[in-house]
């Protein structure tokens, strides 16, 4: 398995500003690799400058060995790319717009008819084969995009926003397909998003851009382990009725180092070690109900905003990429004796 | 590539309107044409066919009139949107992506649109010859027919002209409106405020006023002249009115020394075409310019999603 994906201190400028400062990454074959960040956080611009269509200021990237900026019709011919808003040309059918792409790729017409169909299928798109591109739904246009990109077979498989505008059930589709696409088909692929949920889903790896920096990059597991090597443990419980005498029980346990309201009725606890069962015993002990209660840390969002807040954003943005976190959730219920 | 994008033109409700519109356009002044040639207000001349094309009825334009004044509404019409549009789909993006050149997407773009209006410059001229032959019932001579054929490169050429221009805006401008207005602006200033402006500015540099004007006279209209042919529209009005007259032996003054023992009589093709070969060839060279800056905007700029 070689490295597909060579980048190697890659920076972008445009006038004072840095939008891509010195970005050093490399991805394996048959790699889900997941480009996490804000709006405007240099996501784009990188996959741009992969695909040769934007000229970097300073460093190198390679795929597959070529030369991004050199060779960059040996690139596209191996890179398929999906663009946030992909557009068809509204007065073709599904299937035409397919075959264009595929005779701007040098298939001739056999090749490109047998390929439209067999991807139209792929995608579940066939039913819509003969209709007109206008006449497509969001969800539509966006699998037919897919399909698009299949057409020239590439090795490497780029996509911006893939699941903007999708249905869930679309979504969860969209995902299997991906990563049948890497794994049975051993394409790389690397994904731009900020639906966190389902990057941690589908991703070998993730790599987390702030302003032009990667500042992180890892497998989702190690990154988390890498927040708790802080030797500081993050709970958020909500308890029920909850008032001054349970408040002050749990601040005096001796491994808690600050309780702080966060909203509601939650409160955040950190300390020293994993308490867990321990403040569930304090709790239950004193006959009252925990109704919620979470450890951070441990998935994406929490990673993400983590490094987010270490680059000095405040919290308000993030909240703009709120996930469905329901499977983290624990509801602990506890009867009382 | 460029097959799509002429199959596109071919398709598209626009290209059928305009069509359509000169049609009708080229019916009536050949209608008003006819009606003058069969009251005999021409028969001084030799070549009543190719005066078809460039008779004009009492309130209606000849063709070749129509051509240079609307002509540019077709290459405007045909370039416009010709990159922004793919830019607001977004398969401006996938386009690129696709492993062709990027400057094939803009010659193809440029090189279907001068097909189309070739199209429709060489159809409309075929309407004319057919249906004029019809209706006065007198053949053209070989030489017409060259002078027609010559005519109608010509108008092809000064379309493009606009074509290429139009494309210029729909690389700069993001929106096909503004990319529209913008092109249009600059043919109705050629077209109809050139000539006031041409001649405002030369009677600034040599006014026309008292004894100095006499003297100012000449250099005053040599720069009035100048200034006008920088108008595409100018030139090729220029250029029409000699090839489609043999009548008309120079552009500019003559003098009376000059004309004082001419023999009068009718110019050769092969010496019309030298009066006008500087015309076409500006003619030509101002479309490849257009062409190139278009063609560079597009290479240096960047595409996003």
């Amino acid at each position: 398995m070689g490295n597909v994906i060579e980048i190697q201190d890659l920076t972008k400028k445009y006038g004072d500003i840095t939008a891509v400062n010195k970005l050093n990454l490399t991805i394996t074959q048959g790699e889900v690799f997941g480009l996490l960040g804000p709006n405007g956080a240099g996501k784009t611009t990188t996959t741009l400058m992969l695909l040769g269509l934007t000229e970097a200021t300073s460093g190198k990237a390679f795929l597959d060995g070529k030369d991004c900026m050199h060779n960059s019709l040996e690139i596209k011919r191996i890179v398929g790319y999906l663009p946030d808003n992909v557009g068809f040309y509204n007065e073709m059918t599904g299937f035409e717009n397919l075959c264009f792409t595929g005779y701007l790729n040098g298939l001739n017409k056999q090749t490109c008819k047998e390929r439209a169909d067999k991807y139209l299928k792929r995608v579940s798109m066939d039913y819509a084969r003969d209709r007109n591109v206008g006449e497509y739904s969001r969800g539509m246009r966006q699998r037919l995009g897919i399909a698009d990109v299949l057409m020239k077979e590439p090795k490497v498989i780029i996509m911006d926003e893939p699941t903007l505008g999708i249905d869930p059930e679309g979504v969860r589709e969209l995902m299997d397909l991906i990563q049948e696409l890497a794994v049975v088909d051993g394409r790389t692929i690397l994904l731009s998003s900020h639906q966190l949920y389902q990057v941690q889903q589908i991703c070998d790896r993730v790599g987390i851009f702030v302003e032009g920096n990667l500042v992180a990059c890892g497998e989702i597991k190690e990154l988390s382990k890498q927040l708790q090597n802080e030797n500081v443990y993050m709970l958020d419980v909500a308890i029920q009725d909850m008032d001054e005498s349970i408040y002050d029980k749990i601040a005096a346990m001796e491994t808690v180092l600050s309780v702080t309201h966060k909203e509601d009725n939650i409160v955040r606890i950190t300390s020293s070690e994993d308490i867990r069962s321990a403040l569930t015993e304090l709790v239950f002990k004193n006959q009252y109900k925990v109704l919620y209660l979470k450890q951070l840390g441990g998935d994406l969002e929490e990673i993400y905003r983590k490094y987010f807040e270490q680059e000095g954003h405040d919290e308000n943005k993030t909240n703009s990429t709120k996930i469905n976190t329901e499977k983290h959730k624990i509801f602990n219920k506890i009867k009382k004796a | 590539m460029y097959k799509k994008e002429f199959t596109d033109h071919l398709k598209s409700k626009r290209f059928w309107g305009i069509f359509a519109l000169f049609l009708v356009v080229t019916a009536a002044s050949l209608a008003s044409a006819v009606s003058q040639l069969s009251l005999g207000n021409l028969t001084n001349s030799e070549f009543i066919f190719i005066k078809l094309f460039s008779t004009s009825g009492n309130n209606i334009y000849s063709f070749a009139t129509f051509i240079a004044f609307l002509g540019p509404l077709i290459g405007i019409t045909l370039g416009f949107d010709a990159i922004n549009n793919e830019r607001s789909q977004g398969t401006l993006i996938r386009l690129a992506s696709q492993p062709i050149y990027r400057d094939s997407i803009i010659n193809a773009k440029f090189s279907a649109g001068a097909t189309a209006i070739s199209f429709i410059v060489f159809s409309l001229g075929a309407f004319v010859s057919g249906t004029g032959l019809i209706m006065i019932g007198i053949p053209p001579s070989v030489e017409e027919v060259i002078r027609i054929l010559v005519f109608l490169t010509i108008s092809s050429v000064y379309i493009c002209f606009w074509l290429a221009l139009s494309i210029v805006f729909s690389v700069v401008c993001k929106h096909s409106a503004t990319a529209a207005l913008s092109s249009i602006s600059i043919w109705i200033f050629l077209s109809l405020f050139m000539s006031l402006v041409a001649g405002g500015i030369a009677s600034v540099i040599f006014p026309l006023d008292g004894i100095q004007g006499i003297i100012n006279t000449m250099p005053n209209y040599e720069l009035t002249m100048a200034l006008n042919r920088v108008s595409p529209y100018f030139l090729f009005s220029e250029a029409s009115s000699i090839i489609l007259d043999p009548n008309v032996r120079s552009i500019g003054v003559i003098t009376t020394a000059q004309a004082d023992g001419a023999i009068a009589g009718y110019l050769t093709f092969a010496q019309s075409m030298v009066l006008i070969l500087p015309h076409l060839i500006v003619m030509l060279a101002t479309t490849v310019v257009g062409f190139a800056v278009a063609y560079v905007k597009f290479l240096k700029q960047e595409i996003r999603a």
